[in-house]
């Protein structure tokens, strides 16, 4: 029995090993379920890889490898003087694809994009509640409901869009994932037929791919989109196969079961690089890790004191002891691949001496202090209780006695922002869009104060800065203004500013044309393969 | 027999109580909130989580929200998962005939190794057969599954190549799923190789899934047969001058198979727990995987439908067991 057992087995083996075989199909090992397929409801950047990117495209759409919005299906748009009136003249000559569930006999107009967003902002829209729990988590995030009065269709292909208030990230907020556009005929079809569910089930985009089939946690698969708007994909199949493991995922590259993969461990980026059939890019992702001090609370309501903490932290050390190096140490509370990034603010040196007599100016002694160490791993923060270790092995050194706290996720998310919180805790943020509004304000502004604002800080010089920029449309300008805002920070010190990670992308050689997003997303629309 | 069935169904009903009750409030004893998971980072107002708590039904006392639940499951319906907005049996419906494949593959394999090694081993009791086989047992059984199945993958994918690292099947081959068995869908679509690639990916899974039911059949297989093999009718068997196989084979081994069967029984319980980290770190579609993801995100509604379902699964196979029990020795009917 046995022997025939490892016959069986040994027989199984010999004709497999698929590497990746069909010459032009490209398979990502991408690391999660989509939640669903209509990415307005969701929040997740593994839901918006596998449906906002391949299936649909958007207004306005971030030029590759930046965070600059540039025309979509858009064309051209204007601006009103006050700010308030977005007019959008629509591409003409775009197909929905084309599937097995569904026929387009119309190209891509204003009624699409009116359906598309009007059902986030408008709770009486009959696709509002179209789906039992669903919600508009993004939408709602950036303030849409509020801050979009109406959607009205000019003509076939001249769309309005009237804001309460100007809002100068719009145009990025639109090329966001979320506001992808979707297609009115299809959605009224199936409402026709009774089951609008299948809006988030069986996608129909504008997008490079078109969707063919979904095994839950297993497998999607698109084909290419010949009736694209854009520059055609080169490769005929796209295929994410799915694999939540990331040691698991790096076996299945190297087998070249996989073209490229997200999210390595960084244990294992060494091996990658000296890996001979291996690539690997390197880019700082979109994001920060810091350690908010609750300023309303005494000692730490002192600039001072939270300058002398900060000169006590090694950065250098939690880059290297969780990151292996792939982090930088930082210095403003945006990252350095965003524009308005502030180079001529100075980090605060790694100085214990000084440190030590700054808290004595500020007359604190015996200080002890609870340090809040985030329970999970994130892109920004691997392992928050090793760094919180380094800081409590740095702040002994200064007589500052230090208690590691933590809690489970969601207990620590919201315990974090409450305002009498006792200690500083680690956190951190990934930007949406790449506007300096989306951490400046956010995490920083006086509104935000008992929300994502972790250290309780309202500086009114600070928060009048980002408030002006937020509706100044001219980018340069605003540009100076969040320079200015970003010295300010320094000053006042709200936080210490730990790191901004590397996002590392491993991928086969041979694989050409992969760009890779300061937002974090993977899109294959111009990926080819060596034949 | 009939009276014997409608006992062990009686039991089942506050059995079955007691897990949904069970499966109800332990999740929502666990820290964390699954509305405010909902938007991560991004802090959501308190109008708005209050919006969305009512809308999930949350805002209500916990013994209406049970009992509406209850009453919703008794109608076939186990609610819809929070994160996915699909409904959990539909879900789960997909995702069980992969856990049930894999399952099924690693049960044979436990017990096509285990058994023959237990019969050795108490055959040869004492000898280098014995406690070496039994020394693996006890490393199989101690083995962590994750370190374990990652050791193989590392193995036989990366270094020798034998295997395929992860998947149900070669993305090469692609075919309507029909009852979602893949080595029958695979001969169904009557595509060369897809039968073999299927078994293939099959292998390691399975080896990882059987390690440990293995280990614990082989264990109870021996020491049921060493008390067997010490009987009186043994040594008159032995006396009359049978063949040493039909003493083992046929005497010994078939009252020896009691507890074996029901530990078999019991090991597609500790299966279905093992799935959870074989599905894991072989991205196998299952119903653990998909339960582990729903931990980590508070899916109550998928947490709570799935393990009762799970639940319902092994209260059946038990069932099953009994039954097969009462056929294999008469007694326990009475």
């Amino acid at each position: 029995m046995k022997r025939a057992l490892i016959a069986a087995l040994a027989l199984a083996a010999l004709p497999m090993l698929p590497t990746v075989a069909a010459a032009k199909t490209f398979v990502y090992c991408s690391e999660g379920s989509p939640e669903g397929f209509d990415p307005g409801l969701y929040t997740a950047g593994t839901t918006f890889d596998a449906s906002g990117h391949p299936i649909y495209s958007r207004l306005l759409e971030f030029k590759p490898g930046t965070t600059q919005p540039e025309a979509g299906l858009a064309e051209s748009w204007e601006i009103s003087e006050d700010g308030t009136v977005y007019t959008f003249k629509l591409r003409k000559g775009v197909k929905f694809q084309t599937t097995e569930f569904f026929t387009p006999t119309r190209e891509f107009n204003a009624d699409d994009v009116i359906f598309s967003i009007g059902r986030m902002v408008d709770e009486k829209n009959a696709w509002n509640k179209y789906i039992t729990g669903g919600t508009w988590e993004y939408a709602e995030g950036m303030g849409f409901p509020k801050l979009i009065k109406s959607i009205d269709k000019v003509d076939d292909l001249t769309v309005k869009f009237t804001l309460n208030r100007p809002e100068a990230p719009f145009l990025a907020n639109i090329a966001m994932p979320f506001a992808s556009i979707l297609s009115k005929e299809y959605a009224d079809s199936l409402e026709k037929a009774g089951t609008k569910e299948q809006l988030n089930q069986q996608p129909v985009g504008t997008g490079p791919f078109t969707f063919v089939a979904y095994q839950q946690d297993a497998i999607i698969r698109y084909k290419k989109n010949a009736d694209y708007w854009g520059t055609a994909p080169k490769i005929d199949d796209l295929v994410f196969a799915i694999t939540t493991d990331a040691a698991v995922r790096y076996q299945k590259l190297k087998a070249g079961e996989c073209h490229l993969m997200p999210y390595p461990n960084a244990a294992d980026v060494q091996a990658m690089k000296a890996d001979e059939n291996l690539q690997v890019l390197e880019q700082e992702g979109l994001n920060i890790a810091y350690l908010a001090y609750n300023t309303t609370q005494a000692p730490f309501d002192k600039p001072e004191v939270r300058i002398a903490l900060n000169k006590a932290i090694n950065k250098a050390a939690i880059v290297d002891a969780v990151f292996q190096g792939m982090a930088t140490p930082a210095t403003n509370p945006i990252p350095p691949t965003m524009w308005s990034y502030n180079n001529d603010v100075k980090d605060d040196t790694y100085d214990l001496d000084a440190a030590k007599k700054m808290l004595a100016d500020a007359g604190v002694k015996d200080l002890s202090m609870k340090v809040w160490a985030m329970p999970v791993s994130r892109p920004y923060m691997l392992n928050a209780r090793r760094a919180a270790e380094i800081i409590q092995d740095d702040f002994a050194k200064i007589g500052v006695k230090v208690e590691i706290v933590s809690y489970e996720w969601a207990e620590y998310l919201s315990r974090s922002k409450a305002k009498d919180r006792d200690g500083a805790a680690i956190l951190g943020w990934t930007g949406d869009n790449g506007d300096p509004d989306n951490f400046l304000d956010t995490l920083l502004g006086c509104d935000a104060v008992g929300g994502n604002n972790r250290a309780q800080w309202c500086n009114q010089e600070f928060d009048a800065l980002v408030k002006k920029a937020k509706s100044t449309s001219d980018q340069e300008e605003r540009s100076k203004l969040y320079e200015q805002a970003q010295v300010i920070f320094k000053k006042d010190a709200p936080w210490a500013t730990l790191d901004h990670s590397l996002s590392v992308v491993p991928m086969r050689k041979g694989v050409t044309g992969f760009t890779q997003s300061p937002l974090g997303d993977f899109t294959f629309e111009a990926v080819d393969i060596a034949e | 027999m009939f009276g014997f069935l409608l006992r062990r169904l009686a039991v089942l009903i506050p059995t079955f109580i007691g897990v949904s009750i069970i499966a109800f409030s332990f999740i929502r004893l666990l820290p964390g909130d699954p509305v405010a998971l909902l938007s991560g980072e991004r802090v959501m107002s308190p109008e708005r989580h209050a919006q969305i708590s009512a809308q999930l039904g949350m805002d209500r006392p916990m013994v209406v929200q049970y009992f509406d639940y209850l009453g919703n499951v008794l109608t076939g319906d186990f609610g819809t998962s929070i994160v996915s907005k699909k409904p959990v049996l539909d879900q789960f419906l997909t995702l069980f005939p992969a856990t049930v494949e894999l399952s099924f593959c690693a049960i044979i394999i436990a017990v096509a190794l285990g058994i023959p090694a237990g019969i050795i081993a108490a055959v040869k009791r004492g000898s280098i057969f014995d406690q070496g086989l039994m020394g693996i047992a006890l490393v199989g059984y101690s083995m962590p599954i994750f370190w374990w199945g990652l050791l193989l993958i590392i193995l036989f994918s990366g270094i020798l190549q034998w295997f395929p690292v992860t998947g149900r099947i070669s993305l090469m081959f692609y075919f309507p799923q029909v009852t979602g068995f893949m080595l029958i869908d695979s001969l169904i679509s009557g595509q060369k190789g897809a039968f073999a690639s299927a078994l293939s990916h099959l292998a390691l899974p399975s080896i990882v899934l059987s390690t440990i039911p293995l280990a614990v059949i082989a264990r109870q297989t021996r020491s049921a047969m060493l008390e067997v093999l010490s009987e009186d009718y043994v040594r008159t068997a032995r006396a009359k001058g049978l063949s040493p196989f039909r003493v083992i084979g046929i005497h010994a081994l078939r009252n020896a198979m009691i507890p074996v069967v029901t530990t078999v029984g019991l090991q597609v319980g500790v299966m279905l727990a093992g799935a959870i980290l074989t599905e894991t770190i072989f991205s196998w579609p299952g119903i653990g995987k998909w339960i582990l993801d729903s931990v980590f995100r508070r899916d109550y509604a998928v947490i709570q439908g799935g393990l009762l379902l799970i639940a319902a699964i092994i209260m059946t196979v038990n069932l099953i067991v009994d039954l097969l029990y009462g056929l294999v020795n008469p007694r326990i009917r009475h």
